[in-house]
């Protein structure tokens, strides 16, 4: 038994087995987080025993919009910021399916921003997993909506002056049935934040904070792709480590885990329970107009 | 194309997407909107590294997408900005909202299309798909077949833009992958001469959003009831009347360049190799360069064939296709894009229009390439070539030929 599956708490999880050979070697530049998290993803999807050929993934436009067409499952790679939308038209028409939408920062928030608010109020089930690496890395590194103040990317050459989003707390305020965050410095839990994410019967936001190496970190002189790691964890410690154990690492107070939940009904099941009510009441005048009384 | 370089001109090398850049410091532009897209995307990162290096003394949006993009410029013309943007692709598709009320409202944007394909399926490469689908809209759509082109066409774009016979959205097409990314020597032109060449800026004197003059900028127009649809025929009339006007327009513009700059482009179409010649290519954008090459080749075999490059696509110079195909026997037609009803290339179908006017008939037939990136080498004009030759003497003209079909 290798290292890697000693790693692995359910011992027979072989990323291989999610993964299309064919598409293989993958196009991520060396050291990118994006790996991580759909190797994370993919653990999760096995742990909770969700069968290929009921898995549906839709993915956006931009380096984490490439994932979906690795997975060996029905995907769909879509046009930039409308994987939600997609994913809303495949989960409604087949409810049995487990429908997940890979995005990125630039696909969700700034393209793709009207969509994601309006799955967050409506709630239908879905798992979205936004990789979050504060920039567009795909198209030479751009500012994105989540790039931190003063960081310097190709359209902002002396560093960013416009605010960021708090993508969870954006969710959490237009009424996302479950949110929450993960770091890829912490793979197990990112993929135990996945697996409650996807087990959540409404619509699931988990923001997967995750390193550009190549662009965002070269640009911004952060070192190599462990140190970008690393630094993930520093942006977790108490204030206190941080003044002076991880200096200079910026403070950013990131929270992590499940940072929101409610049982609002799902839209789904609501629409099917309404549709249901309807035709009854079409069916019946008689009772319909009766109870109206 | 002349080589004499004016004293204050500045010799440089750079690529299409850069010169872009460079034209839209030297004309002085004071509101840019980007979002990036390939291969789009490093025109964006020079114009944002030339604020950053106060080169352009501009105000840069990062839009969230290429709907807000235009929309942004749609505003800052409207307040008196000189504008610019580029795009290309699904990003054109996405912007097509604000894209289609430019021309109504009548403001002189500009905005480079670096010409890529459209899905499906995905691709990321070079192609007129993008700009041909927006043909009708209403804008001004140029084709530059050079890096200098590029750079000098953009210039020249405001003072067509915003001459008030025009008063139209132009845009500056070139091809992604070859002349986005292509290097070349080119001239910057000396910054007081752009000034003196493009006058006051004179963008919204019909149209703005000004306290000291109010106005309800495009309120709803009366239609099948109600006030009647008197208002909105007016302005589609008098979009079309400046678009014929932007023919006159774009040659005067091309010609005061010449005279200025001591570089001349061909303003609407340009003939090479024309004249005595039986049968002719009819090309759009950097293709023409290895059509040219073709060409030159065949003429050395004793081939009589010359080229027509549309450089102004919209308007299409209808008037000066037909006279310059009058006297041949055969046009063969190459578009980098599709038109799917017609199972052509839309300039094939703009070009057999335009022959309607021709004195006799003229036999013409569509070749399609270049799509998704693909090369249309001088092999493929070889073949175009040899396909009109026979046409010219009297084959039957046949279906479309798909140049990259065993590529
Ligand atoms: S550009 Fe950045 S985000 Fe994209 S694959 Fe490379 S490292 Fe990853």
């Amino acid at each position: 038994m290798s290292a890697t599956t000693m790693l692995d708490s359910a011992a027979e999880f072989d990323v291989r087995d999610y993964l299309r050979a064919e598409m293989m070697p993958h196009f991520l530049c060396p050291g990118c987080g994006h790996g991580i998290a759909l190797r994370a993803l993919l653990w999760a999807v096995h742990e909770l025993a969700i069968d290929k050929d009921r898995l549906a993934v839709v993915s956006g436009i931009g380096c984490a919009g490439r994932l979906s067409a690795y997975i060996d499952a029905s995907t769909f790679h879509v046009t930039h910021g409308r994987p939600i939308a997609y994913a809303t038209g495949l989960a409604l028409a087949r409810p049995d399916l487990h429908v997940i939408v890979i995005t990125g920062d630039g696909d969700c928030l700034a393209i793709g921003g009207n969509h994601l608010i309006h799955a967050c109020r409506r709630n239908l089930k879905l798992t979205c997993l936004m990789l979050n690496n504060e920039v567009y890395g795909m198209t030479g590194g751009q500012v994105s909506p989540t790039t931190s103040e003063t960081r310097v990317t190709s359209t902002t050459p002396l560093g960013n002056s416009e605010p960021h989003f708090n993508a969870c707390a954006l969710a959490a305020a237009a009424g996302a049935g479950f949110v929450g965050r993960e770091v890829t410095h912490h793979v197990p839990k990112l993929k135990e934040l996945i697996k409650a994410g996807l087990a959540h019967p409404g619509f699931a936001f988990v923001e997967v904070m995750t390193d550009c190496t190549e662009i965002f970190g070269r640009k911004n002189e952060m070192g190599s792709s462990a140190e970008m790691v690393l630094r993930q964890k520093s942006e977790l410690r108490p204030s206190a480590y941080r003044d002076t154990v991880d200096m200079p690492f910026a403070a950013k107070d990131l929270p992590t885990g499940i940072l929101a939940r409610n049982d609002r009904p799902e839209y789904g099941e609501a629409y099917r329970r309404a549709a249901v009510a309807i035709k009854s009441a079409a069916d019946n005048p008689a009772a319909g107009r009766k109870s109206r009384q | 194309m002349s080589a004499v370089l004016k004293p204050k001109s500045k010799l440089i090398v750079c690529d299409g997407n850069e010169a872009a850049a460079w034209a839209v410091a030297a004309a002085r532009v004071e509101m840019v909107a980007v979002y990036p897209i390939t291969p789009q995307s490093s025109l964006v990162e020079y114009l944002a590294k030339f604020v950053a290096d106060g080169r352009l003394a501009a105000e840069l949006v990062d839009a969230e997408g290429e709907h807000s993009v235009l929309s942004v410029l749609q505003g800052a013309c409207l307040a008196g900005a000189r504008t610019y943007t580029a795009s290309c692709g699904p990003g054109v598709a996405f912007m097509f909202e604000p894209y289609v009320r430019t021309p109504g409202l009548r403001l002189p944007i500009v905005m480079g299309i670096v010409t890529r394909d459209l899905l499906t399926p995905q691709s990321v490469w070079g192609g007129q798909q993008d700009a041909m689908s927006v043909r009708e809209a209403g804008w001004i759509q140029v084709y530059c077949e050079s890096v200098q082109e590029v750079l000098d066409t953009t210039i020249m774009a405001y003072k067509i833009a915003e001459h008030r016979d025009v008063m139209l959205p132009v845009n500056v097409c070139h091809d992604g992958n070859y002349l986005s990314f292509g290097a070349a020597r080119v001239e910057l032109p000396d910054q007081a001469e752009v000034d003196a060449f493009l006058g006051e800026k004179d963008v919204n004197w019909h149209v703005a959003l000004d306290p000291r003059r109010p106005m309800a900028v495009d309120p709803l127009t009366g239609g099948a009831v109600g006030s009647g649809p008197a208002t909105f025929v007016r302005y589609r009339k008098g979009e079309c009347s400046a678009m014929q006007n932007a023919l006159s327009v774009i040659t005067e513009v091309h010609e005061e360049w010449g005279r200025r700059f001591g570089r001349t482009h061909a303003p609407l179409v340009e003939r090479y190799r024309m004249q005595d010649a039986d049968y002719a290519l009819v090309t759009i954008g950097s293709m023409t360069g290895a059509a040219k090459d073709a060409v030159d080749a065949a003429r050395e075999r004793g081939e009589k064939v010359g080229l027509l490059k549309v450089k102004t696509y919209r308007p299409f110079p209808v008037q000066a296709v037909a006279a310059a195909l009058a006297q041949v026997k055969a046009a063969g037609v190459v578009d980098r894009s599709v038109s799917f009803g017609w199972n052509c290339g839309p300039l094939f179908q703009d070009v057999i229009g335009a022959l309607y006017h021709a004195p006799r008939r003229v036999a013409a037939m569509s070749f399609i390439g270049g799509l998704a990136g693909a090369d249309i080498t001088t092999g493929h004009f070889d073949e175009a070539i040899r396909r009109v030759a026979e046409l010219a003497q009297g084959a039957a003209a046949g279906g479309t030929v798909w140049l990259n079909e065993k590529d």
